[in-house]
């Protein structure tokens, strides 16, 4: 699931499908915000450090403050008096080939950690935190990917249901990398239909199957036309509209999804009618 | 003065905080300049009714390889700490959109066989909205993984003499980093829901280690959300307006519309935030090295 503009709904949308598929593994690939587990709830029971790039650090004993560092940096890490800004740092390590001194060190970063957790259902999810902060986000959703595909592959699930980040940047298209299909949640706002069609461009680039939702769906008349016109001119197809539920949030607030706290309302039948169409359509993958 | 509204969690109301506090400062007869910094999604245009009077290609440096003098030694990819490299016989390759531009390779390459060139990223845009109020923002390139250098090149149009009310991109991670990086203030947008909290925490965490004023704006707020409150009074954060959760201000924003002009309800939540900008722009004038205590 994948938006371009985030709060569009992927998260608790894909909380949905994950209640209304079967024997299927959740992944979380919204790295640096991840928020499906607080839905999900399940119970960790893998943990793993997430090491990735390095981070460059200036011994001041040994360093003879010849400035050679400075030069070479090109992401400005290295203050007048010598410190390196782990924030600003790219780990790309030209100070440390430059340093005559030998007072650079260039160790490996811990960049995050991710989670396999086991849901009620005894299903699994794979999560992941990256330091706030931190570097490398595009990696930790691909080890995001492969661990869900692992579990997949060991406990015969067929499906794997990815809730993506929100862009078109690095985390995005490691996302989408190895995806079979793709689901645009939208909402039919000025921004909502731009970014989608930043997004879709992205799926195309990389010949992606896809079909829409367009959630809030009553918001706006004329862009959810808009989005209708745009499935029909861009190929793809729409899923269904799910209608603005003012429930939504107070289920969130329970940490709940639509499904659960109001299964009658409208939003909770659209979800549902949505569902039966793209089990439908996976089945014809 | 420069102003970043960011929130770590996409859809908390960053843009309608940004569009309408741009709009506000500027009928108090304030310069402003928006700097959208979301180039991976932007969409503060729309809403600021902006006309680009002007639009450059961002670059970032790519190295190029002289077949004719490399030896094929393969320094180059053994150091490259992005994979950016890869020698094959005879033929030394490079992987832009893995390229970092650090001009490690150049530096290491015993044969001299490297020189580097420039690579668009992006455009970046700017012109006038309504109001007078100046608009610049980056547009990423489809397929461009690394939104990073493009930001940095956006706020480097910052105008010194405005307001800069700067929208951030979603996340908490490098991109963040970056659009907060000399920011004077950073205005926190969050909503009372559980994934609201868990994203405000680690965006304020961000923003606290790189020694930011932080204040929250709590959007969407529709009565009280106990672990949030808990929060903010644990770190002592300054919540500086509390705007009310209500369907027509969606739909305003579906259209594109100016939240302030359609609903002046809101006015005062906004009068609240630019208060609150005003004293941190007149704690800056009066501090002696430009810096914030």
């Amino acid at each position: 699931m994948v938006s371009g503009k985030g709060g569009t709904g992927k998260t608790s949308f894909t909380a949905c499908m994950a209640t209304l598929f079967k024997k299927k593994v959740l992944a979380d690939c919204d790295v640096d915000a991840a928020n499906l587990n607080l839905l999900l709830n399940a119970d960790v029971v893998e943990e793993h450090n997430f090491v990735s790039g390095h981070k460059a650090a200036i011994n001041r004993d040994i360093c003879i403050s010849c400035g050679g560092c400075r030069e070479v940096c090109r992401y400005q890490a290295i203050s007048e008096d010598y410190r390196v800004d782990g924030f600003s740092c790219e780990g790309c390590g030209a100070c440390f080939y430059r340093c005559p001194a030998g007072a650079v060190t260039f160790a490996k970063a811990l960049c995050g950690h991710f989670f396999v957790g086991k849901t009620k259902k005894q299903e699994y999810a794979v999560f992941a935190e990256l330091l706030p902060g931190a570097e490398n986000s595009g990696k930790l959703v691909t080890a995001v990917r492969k661990k869900a595909l692992e579990i997949a592959l060991e406990k015969g699930s067929k499906i794997i249901l990815t809730d993506g980040p929100p862009g078109i940047g690095c985390t995005v298209i490691a996302s989408l990398t190895g995806a079979s299909f793709v689901v645009f949640v939208t909402e039919p706002t000025v921004s909502g239909v731009h970014d989608l069609k930043r997004v879709m461009e992205l799926s195309r680039h990389f010949k992606l199957p896809g079909a829409v939702v367009i959630n809030k769906s009553d918001l706006n008349r004329s862009y959810s036309n808009e989005i209708v016109f745009l499935c029909l001119e861009r190929g793809f197809n729409l899923l269904g509209s799910i209608p603005y539920e003012p429930l939504v949030s107070q289920a969130q607030r329970q940490a709940k999804t639509i499904l659960e706290y109001a299964p009658d309302c409208a939003a909770s039948n659209a979800i549902r009618q949505i569902h039966r169409k793209l089990n439908r359509r996976l089945e014809t993958l | 003065m420069k102003v970043v509204i960011a929130s770590g969690k996409g859809g908390t109301g960053k843009t309608t905080v940004a569009v309408n506090l741009a709009w506000f400062l500027a009928n108090c007869g304030r310069k402003v300049q928006y700097i959208d910094c979301d180039v991976e999604e932007p969409n503060g245009n729309f809403f600021i009714s902006a006309h680009f009077s002007k639009r450059i290609s961002a670059f970032v440096m790519l190295p190029v390889v002289d077949q004719q003098k490399c030896t094929s030694c393969g320094e180059c990819s053994a150091k490259c700490r992005f994979n950016a490299i890869v020698r094959l016989p005879g033929n030394t390759m490079i992987f832009p959109e893995l390229c970092h531009g650090c001009g490690l390779c150049l530096l290491v390459c015993p044969a001299k066989a490297i020189s580097e060139d420039e690579r668009e990223i992006g455009i970046i845009e700017s012109g006038m909205g309504w109001g007078g109020i100046s608009f610049v923002h980056g547009v990423l390139n489809i397929g461009e993984p690394m939104p990073k250098p493009l930001i940095r090149k956006v706020k480097e149009q910052g105008l010194s003499d405005h307001i800069q009310i700067i929208d951030a991109p979603p996340g908490t991670s490098c991109s963040f980093v970056e659009t907060i990086s000399d920011a004077d203030l950073v205005i926190l947008v969050t909503e009372p829901t559980p994934f609201g909290l868990h994203d405000l925490k680690i965006s304020e965490e961000v923003a606290r280690a790189r020694g930011k004023s932080i204040r929250v704006v709590i959007n969407k707020d529709n009565g009280t959300f106990r672990p949030l409150e808990k929060f903010l009074e644990d770190r002592r954060l300054k919540i500086t307006a509390r705007l009310p959760e209500n369907r027509k201000v969606a739909e305003v924003y579906s259209k594109g519309d100016i939240l302030l002009e359609e609903l002046p309800d809101y006015r005062e939540h906004f009068s609240s935030i630019a208060a609150e900008v005003f004293r941190q722009s007149e704690n800056l004038e009066h501090s002696p090295n430009g810096v914030l205590p």
